[in-house]
């Protein structure tokens, strides 16, 4: 029983890390019409740079810092090369970011080497809140607490602000949001820089909870896809369901059978793509 | 306009038959003297037998990525099962190598179309995003079925064997030999995806890629021509993939696994997906500079990257799109 409940835990916390990837990439799927493939090395990125700030500025600090910083590379880069993309084939940017994902991923291992690199949370969070239940770790429950903070306050972001009106109201009709006298451009680029900075924080996020390698991203990002996928396209709520379910799934197999922890990820897919193709809360005929 | 331009292979654009069949003259000569000219440009003659196959399963995945219109991001899959449908049955069953080809092309062309089914349920991104995670199922069955498929060390043990004809025998393990083989299943492939070019299915499939809501007036189910001609390219990277098991006498999970998708998705873009040609040609490219490159940096992976960005940004309609408008205007 502790065993099950240990292994629900532990896909409960990286399904949190496909959530919150999988929040990113939705984002940028929705608005910017891109598969974005070098999500993956962006949360690396974050990861390492967390990793180099910390011994400047704290763990807290790095945990801030490194999303943002993140954030704003994916700025640059959406500037200099996504933008000549909007409105062409998906073909292209799929491509181009599957390069991007490659050039990067090279630059962290010449920067920060091939091996892995451990990330050490703050001593208070390490050790585990119950006897019993020797999983329970403060770290994880944070990264609980965290992926719900930054989920909510996206949320909060898209419902309540301006800019996440606009970010909405772009998703179901840009051509309409451009009429009005928006800049879509700086929508799209504020929007892309959002998605990266998700991807940022679970970088850190799961940095202290998988240590650093240059393909952590990449190992996150198929997962993320399926969370997509099995949650819905085009609903940020079902991105979050699809990777807490997709974790959890793991988990339970893990238990029972873990040859299959990964495949039954895909598994799930195929029902869902079966019985619902349009994915838990997904709207019908959106993107296609 | 692009409808029926595209349709015709950038090998035609002369005006008499014989300038009609020059092109494909010169290249078959050139790939049937391979062993002569290969050593004088300082390459080897199992680097064109890779460029083979590799042009192989992109002329397959380009079935569907260029005439049909399908974004298929999941065909290493189909290649990955080939070649350990091959290797396994080499290993396991039986030793002989056509026997093994055929249930290495069996294996990848029924799984491309069960799951093809799948895979049309969407169309669009939504569709490229499920012919990634479809094929990374098979990767991670791969990876974690230990016992069978050797997990991450990949499948070895088993390699290719001769095969005699009575009293003759081919000798597969001679280099050059087993080239004219590759060369042998390459052109098979050639005539299977020429034909289906230009038989009414062909037509079909690029009316699909140009006007599916035209279609359904029509009374045609898009979705049905998607999953033939996925079903069709799957078995074509199927058979490449059979070859690739045979050449290396060795099967790895990277057979199977999206960085090879990508691979050939950029071959066909590179040499020109609206084109016949195209993709072998932008296998030639891509799989001698990557060679080059491995050879010199253990960093070629930014340097192939930055060739993704580099053709996504300046050579969109790729070497062989560029001759064709290039000879049109």
């Amino acid at each position: 029983m502790e065993l099950l409940l240990f292994n629900i835990f532990n896909g409960l916390i990286v399904g949190l890390f496909y959530a919150l990837m999988a929040l990113g990439l939705s984002l940028i799927l929705g608005l910017n019409g891109i598969i974005n493939f070098a999500n993956g090395s962006f949360l690396a990125l974050g990861g390492y740079l967390a990793f180099t700030l910390k011994p400047e500025i704290g763990f807290w600090g790095a945990l801030v810092a490194s999303p943002l910083l993140a954030g704003l590379i994916g700025l640059v880069i959406e500037r200099g090369l996504i933008r000549p993309l909007y409105g062409r084939d998906p073909l292209y940017s799929l491509l181009l970011t599957f390069g991007l994902a490659m050039i990067i991923q090279t630059m962290l291992r010449m920067t920060w080497g091939a091996n892995g690199l451990p990330f050490k949370v703050p001593d208070f969070m390490s050790h585990p809140l119950s006897q019993t239940y020797f999983f329970l770790t403060g770290y994880r429950v944070f990264v609980v607490v965290l992926t719900i903070l930054a989920a909510g306050s996206l949320f909060a972001l898209l419902q309540f602000t301006r800019v996440g009106v606009r970010i909405r109201a772009g998703n179901s009709d840009l051509e309409t949001v451009s009429a009005l006298g928006i800049n879509i451009y700086r929508l799209r680029a504020v929007n892309f820089g959002l998605g990266i900075l998700m991807a940022g924080l679970a970088g850190v996020l799961a940095a202290g909870r998988l240590g650093l390698t240059p393909t952590m991203g990449a190992s996150l990002l198929m997962p993320s896809f399926v969370a997509i996928i099995v949650g819905g396209v085009g609903s940020l709520m079902g991105s979050v369901l699809g990777g807490i379910i997709i974790g959890v799934a793991s988990g339970i197999v893990t238990t029972y059978y873990p040859a299959a922890s990964q495949v039954v990820i895909y598994l799930i897919m195929a029902v869902v793509l079966i019985v619902r193709p349009r994915g838990l809360l997904g709207q019908e005929g959106l993107l296609e | 306009m692009s409808g029926t331009e595209s349709t015709v292979p950038a090998a035609s654009f002369g005006a008499t038959p014989i300038m009609r069949l020059l092109p494909s003259l010169i290249i078959w000569s050139l790939l049937l003297s391979v062993p002569f000219w290969m050593p004088l440009v300082g390459g080897y003659t199992a680097l064109a037998s890779r460029v083979l196959i590799f042009g192989l399963a992109a002329m397959g995945l380009n079935l569907l990525l260029g005439f049909t219109g399908g974004l298929s991001f999941g065909h290493a899959a189909y290649f990955g099962l080939g070649a350990y449908g091959t290797g396994l049955m080499l290993k396991f069953v039986s030793g002989s190598t056509p026997l093994a080809i055929v249930v290495g092309v069996l294996v990848g062309g029924m799984a491309a179309t069960v799951f093809g089914l799948l895979t049309i349920r969407r169309r669009g991104i939504y569709f490229a995003m499920i012919t990634i995670a479809v094929g990374q199922m098979f990767y991670f069955i791969a990876v974690r079925w230990n016992s069978l498929t050797g997990g991450e060390d990949g499948l070895t043990g088993f390699s290719r064997t001769n095969i005699g004809f009575g009293q003759a025998v081919l000798n597969l393990h001679h280099t050059i030999t087993f080239y004219y083989f590759t060369l042998f299943f390459f052109a098979i492939g050639c005539a299977v995806v020429w034909r289906v070019l230009h038989s009414p299915l062909g037509h079909t499939f690029v009316a699909v890629r140009e006007n599916q809501r035209r279609l359904r007036f029509l009374g045609l189910s898009v979705g049905f021509y998607i999953w033939i001609a996925f079903a069709l390219s799957g078995t074509v990277a199927a058979l490449a993939g059979t070859l690739y098991a045979l050449l290396n006498n060795f099967t790895s999970p990277q057979d199977l696994n999206w960085l090879l998708s990508g691979d050939f998705v950029i071959i066909c873009v590179l040499g020109g997906m609206r084109t016949f040609w195209g993709p072998p040609l932008g296998a030639t490219i891509y799989v001698v500079v990557q060679d080059y490159l491995s050879s010199i940096t253990v960093n070629w992976m930014a340097f192939i990257g930055a060739l993704f960005v580099v053709v996504v940004l300046f050579f969109p309609f790729g070497l062989l799109g560029l001759l064709q408008r290039r000879s049109s205007q």
